[in-house]
């Protein structure tokens, strides 16, 4: 018993050092306007201004887009290579390009993308023209989806591969179609496996900011920008800790949403 | 278990390893003691090869670093505990950082080579009489444009951005001030406005610059314009140097009804642990040989008029980066502004930036 006590205390100093300080930290910091003096004015500000609650709706938006997207994408991908022979293999080359640095992924796209780019010259080889593509809800959306697929990918892919098979061919001996299987025993069942994809990657996409100004060309403006200006312009510290706090809001918001897996997911 | 335990005690003397690695080189190149200058400044913004010439004139070790913003360089040297001993902060921060008491006086008797600087930008009202700074380099903001696009009378001037047959063709800066500048510069008003109605008459006036914006972005203008993404860019007389060398199409215009210019100056922080050396250091700069080498090096426009006379006519002669006297005396200066009102700057900034097409 000593022994395990002993054991918890580099998580417990991980987590008071590196997640509980600074979410306080930011809480304290928002109740603090640009002089230094306390105030709550940071939060009315917040509400009562259209430019922060437009941009709230946008983010919250564009964040869900994508996690639709990747949704889309992830969960055929996932299904398809559990049921592959070196499904290890094939998981591990999509994991790969997390190993790649954000921005170096993010200018290899801007690269595809632009105007004498590898994508319009293909265009125009098959006689289609150049188009714009930079600077596109189509291409901000496509980058950023691209880049939180591992993390959609991952979760599922466990999920599934949890899933007892003998339940399946179960199913199947009673007569269900595939569909129906599918249905009523491998969604249910891979059902916290989305539900974690889908926490990993809403929040992060609600405070993209690098890839609204690489890709977006800052057409597309989301509460990271908004952070990162208070930080890094402004110094208004404490209105950029406000919005950090709004979006902690939000996360807890979408992990109660998505949270309860089990005896969810079991009863259906 | 073992094995867990021996793979933790192999990564624990891999680290061990690491750190008496690093400790040893760090030892080596930086001499310790006062026989080092730190000296802080921009990326790549000084030729290598001049930093060794000092080093081996003055017998100093230079420690070289590097900052890519006003603001995190001030935080730095706010929070103390630092010995930067050449420090080389744009105008606006030279008056903030005055204003705060972090600056240590010059005494012009130590740097007999500031004769060397132009009278025209000595003197400005930043610091009065250069009692905190000299001036290292300067440069304007203004219009690249690709004149397989557009030609150059289309973008003379500041309002003709406007023009809409430059739909969706414009790149701005991601600077709040600087493009509050072109607005206000198009209206008549002085760039350090602290009016909020005027600010918000030229952030609607920008609004409807919004269907020719194309994107509004930072240091990446240089490779999209170097590709040909967009037919003007609003940025840099630096940057805009950059993107010609790569592209001949590129031009840069300064209007001539005004725009923006800019110092980076050479000061000497009241932390300074080698203030002799930083003299020696600011001096050996100002010295027209060793500037003029720096400029070519650097690209952008040196305030010493003894230097820029060793540089090819090319580069001098060059009426958008040497702007004529006519041009040059509508050019303002950022002024240091209240948090407040760089707040409100930003805010309408961020509004703007949301306007829809």
């Amino acid at each position: 018993m000593r022994q395990k006590a002993v054991f918890i205390v580099p998580y417990a100093l991980w987590i008071v050092l590196f997640v509980i300080a600074p979410l306080v930290l930011i809480l304290y910091q928002s109740f603090f306007n640009i002089d230094g003096q306390f105030t709550v004015n940071n939060y009315l500000t917040y509400l009562t201004s259209s430019v922060y609650l437009k941009m709230t709706v946008a983010s919250v938006w564009y964040a869900f887009l994508i996690t639709a997207v990747t949704l889309v994408i992830s969960y055929p991908t996932a299904y398809v290579l559990i049921h592959l022979r070196n499904k290890q293999f094939w998981l591990l080359l999509v994991i790969l390009p997390t190993w790649i640095n954000l921005l170096l992924k993010t200018y290899a796209f801007i690269g595809l993308f632009s105007r004498n780019g590898s994508i319009n010259q293909f265009l125009q080889f098959v006689e289609l023209g150049s188009h714009q593509l930079l600077f596109t809800d189509a291409s901000f959306m496509f980058v950023a989806a691209y880049i939180e697929i591992p993390f959609m990918v991952l979760p599922i892919f466990n999920a599934l591969a949890e899933i007892n098979p003998s339940l399946i061919n179960a199913s199947k001996d009673l007569g269900a179609t595939q569909w129906q299987t599918f249905r009523s025993v491998i969604w249910p069942l891979s059902l916290p496996g989305v539900k974690a994809g889908i926490q990993a990657v809403f929040i992060p996409s609600l405070s993209l900011f690098m890839i609204t100004r690489l890709i977006g060309g800052n057409r597309v403006i989301t509460l990271g920008t908004a952070i990162e200006e208070h930080f890094l312009t402004t110094q208004n510290w404490g209105m950029g800790s406000t919005i950090g706090v709004i979006l902690i809001i939000a996360m807890f918001i979408v992990m109660f949403i998505t949270g309860d897996t089990r005896q969810k997911g079991g009863r259906q | 278990m073992k094995k867990l335990l021996s793979a933790f005690v192999g990564i624990l003397v891999l680290c061990l390893l690491l750190a008496i690695g690093d400790y040893t080189m760090n030892r080596q190149t930086s001499g310790g003691g006062s026989h080092t200058l730190t000296v802080y400044n921009w990326g790549d913004y000084i030729d290598p090869a001049l930093i060794k010439k000092f080093e081996h004139q003055s017998g100093y070790h230079v420690d070289y670093e590097t900052f890519d913003s006003n603001e995190s360089m001030l935080t730095k040297i706010r929070q103390g505990g630092t010995n930067y001993d050449v420090v080389v902060p744009s105008e606006y921060t030279v008056q903030r950082m005055k204003k705060e008491h972090l600056l240590a006086p010059l005494d012009h008797r130590k740097l007999p080579n500031l004769k060397y600087i132009d009278p025209q930008f000595l003197h400005r009202d930043f610091d009065p009489s250069n009692h905190y700074s000299v001036p290292y380099f300067w440069g304007t903001l203004g219009i690249v444009y690709n004149d397989q696009k557009i030609a150059g009378d289309q973008v003379a001037h500041w309002e003709q951005l406007w023009n809409p047959q430059l739909r969706n063709n414009i790149m701005l800066i991601d600077s709040a001030r600087d493009v509050f500048a072109v607005a206000l510069i198009t209206q008549g008003k002085s760039v350090n406005t602290t009016s909020y109605q005027q600010l918000k008459q030229a952030q609607d006036h920008l609004k409807q610059l919004t269907p020719n914006v194309k994107a509004i972005v930072a240091d990446e203008m240089k490779m999209y314009m170097e590709q040909g993404e967009a037919a003007v860019g609003i940025t840099y007389s630096g940057d805009a140097r950059e993107m010609m060398s790569v592209n001949h199409h590129l031009h840069y215009i300064v209007p001539t009804e005004g725009s923006n210019i800019w110092f980076d100056n050479l000061v000497i922080p009241r932390t300074a642990k080698n203030k002799q050396g930083a003299y020696q250091f600011i001096n050996f700069m100002l010295k027209p040989e060793n500037a003029a080498q720096n400029a070519r090096y650097v690209g952008y426009a040196t305030p010493n008029w003894k230097a820029k006379q060793e540089l090819p006519k090319k580069v001098t002669d060059d009426q958008a980066f040497s702007p004529p006297h006519q041009t040059m005396r509508h050019l303002q200066t950022y002024h240091d502004l209240s948090l407040k009102t760089l707040g409100v700057y930003n805010d309408l900034f961020l509004e703007f930036k949301m306007f829809v097409k």
